[in-house]
């Protein structure tokens, strides 16, 4: 197999990947929403070396048109979850502009009400879920709390893999550090089985010295 | 819990502390640390803090800073910010910024509530971007330890295991320092800091309405649950939100350990939660 043939054979795999993350993604918005009776329902993804977050995901008021669009990190309702790792349900918001500007200036419109969760995975944080206007007919319960942190936790596996499908991708197109790996793999595969069975063995102490 | 012993009255004295044996208890020292026998019989609310307003002690927001001139919050004695870039000693400076989400404003209205006579002082720790943000929230953390105020509200946490030990030293020395350490608790199955320390009170949410209703809670890491649920409090703008999260249940375990200490300016941050625990609404106080 070529360097090229492996790659068309392993973006092959990690486009789709990514592509189906990203419906995973989508999902979990319009399932919380649903399931919240919410107006709308968006996960934001850090983007750690720009330090700002991106919408990801969108389901309900504003959609489509706000994913990728960039809030800065730490200011705001979803900076602040973000930074503190702690979850923040406002409610009967009065209609001043100060409050969640960064919501209002994303969606358009300043919400009664707003459920904000960080997206934790292992000691990583990795972004924000956020449910706005759920209907305030009834009391906030611990329950729909922890039914948010579930939620919470779904939307951060999809965003992990989201985040490794990404790296993957720009492996194969050579854009990353790793893509040496790449052509390290197609370089190993057209060697002679005499040289190849000496490339792995080096790969194997090169294994054995970066696990240490 | 031993009755007040009526031969030996107590004196309104700080213990000198430099008299007091630290390392040892030689049998001639024992005199020195005999604690004042102010304890009554039974501990209850009103010897805890009835009447206390919170007066004289200094309680420090670490958080997003505290909107100045907020009809619920009052006056802010102090206000600093945490800042630096990445590589950099992170230095403490006056911030005249103010708030730069709400939540710190959220926070110190509940405490002005609770102790409307306490001194606030405002730990901005946010608002200057994601990367650093840990070691800007350790730097703003030991400032207020090292000013020596009573009580240090910290309705956040980080999930940076890099950062677990330089906390735990912190929240040692606070409690050594008898600088009370009060955290959020995580509404999820998250291993966070600080709060998860023994020598820090970690609070989390109940439902109820009742600003002075608090548990105490016999299966920890939570030690403490506050009221946490629509709370309304101060945020931007001087307006009001209806809020919930464990945020909103710490500062009112910060805002009752400030009328604590206010009555009771000798006690050490163990013989504070020692109060609560005994005051508890589901231990015998309420």
């Amino acid at each position: 197999m070529t360097e090229q043939e492996l790659r068309d054979a392993v973006a092959a795999g990690v486009i789709a990947a990514e592509a189906g993350h990203r419906e995973l993604l989508q999902s979990i918005v319009e399932v919380a929403r649903a399931i919240f009776g919410a107006r709308a329902s968006s996960i934001f993804l850090l983007d750690e070396e720009a330090d700002e977050l991106v919408f990801e995901a969108v389901a309900g008021e504003g959609s489509e048109a706000l994913v990728g669009r960039r809030l800065p990190s730490s200011t705001g309702i979803a900076g602040w979850v973000l930074v503190t790792r702690q979850p923040l349900v406002l409610a009967d918001v009065e209609q001043d502009p100060r409050f969640a500007r960064d919501v209002a200036e994303a969606t358009g419109y300043v919400p009664k009400s707003l459920m904000a969760v960080p997206l934790l995975h292992e000691e990583q944080v990795l972004g924000v879920l956020q449910v706005l206007d759920r209907p305030q007919k009834e009391r906030f319960s611990l329950s729909e709390m922890d039914l948010l942190g579930l939620f919470a936790n779904q939307a951060a596996i999809a965003l992990d893999l989201l985040g490794r499908a990404r790296r993957a991708r720009a492996v194969v197109e050579g854009e990353a550090d790793l893509a040496v790996v790449a052509r390290l793999a197609a370089t190993l595969d057209d060697l002679s089985p005499e040289r190849r069975e000496a490339g792995f063995g080096l790969l194997a102490a090169l294994e054995r010295v970066l696990a240490k | 819990m031993t009755a007040a012993r009526e031969e030996e009255p107590y004196e309104e004295e700080e213990p000198d502390e430099e008299e007091l044996p630290a390392w040892s208890l030689p049998s001639t020292a024992m005199e020195g640390i005999a604690i004042p026998p102010t304890w009554p019989a039974r501990v209850d609310r009103d010897w805890a803090f009835g009447g206390s307003t919170g007066k004289g002690v200094r309680v420090a927001i670490v958080d997003s800073g505290i909107e100045r001139g907020h009809p619920l919050v009052g006056e802010v004695e102090e206000a600093v910010v945490a800042s630096g870039a990445a590589g950099e000693e992170p230095s403490i400076d006056e911030d005249e910024q103010g708030d730069a989400c709400g939540h710190g404003t959220a926070c110190a209205g509940i405490v002005r509530s609770l102790a409307p006579d306490c001194t606030l002082v405002s730990v901005r720790v946010l608002g200057s971007g994601w990367t650093g943000s840990g070691r800007l929230l350790v730097a703003g953390l030991r400032w207020a330890i090292e000013q020596g105020v009573e009580v240090v509200n910290m309705s956040l946490s980080t999930t940076k295991r890099e950062l677990a030990a330089v906390l735990h030293e912190l929240a040692d020395t606070a409690y050594f320092n008898r600088t009370l350490l009060v955290a959020s608790a995580h509404n999820m199955p998250v291993e966070s800091f600080p709060w998860r320390f023994s020598s820090v009170l970690s609070v989390g949410s109940h439902e109820l309405t009742d600003p002075l209703a608090y548990f105490y809670n016999p299966s920890p890491p939570v030690e403490f649950f506050a009221r946490g649920v629509e709370v309304d409090v101060p945020w931007l703008g001087g307006t009001s939100v209806r809020s919930t999260g464990n945020s909103f249940a710490t500062p009112h375990i910060t805002g009752i350990c400030a009328l604590i200490r206010s009555k009771h300016p000798e006690l050490t941050p163990f013989q504070v939660k020692s109060v609560l625990h005994l005051t508890a609404n589901n231990v015998g106080g309420a």
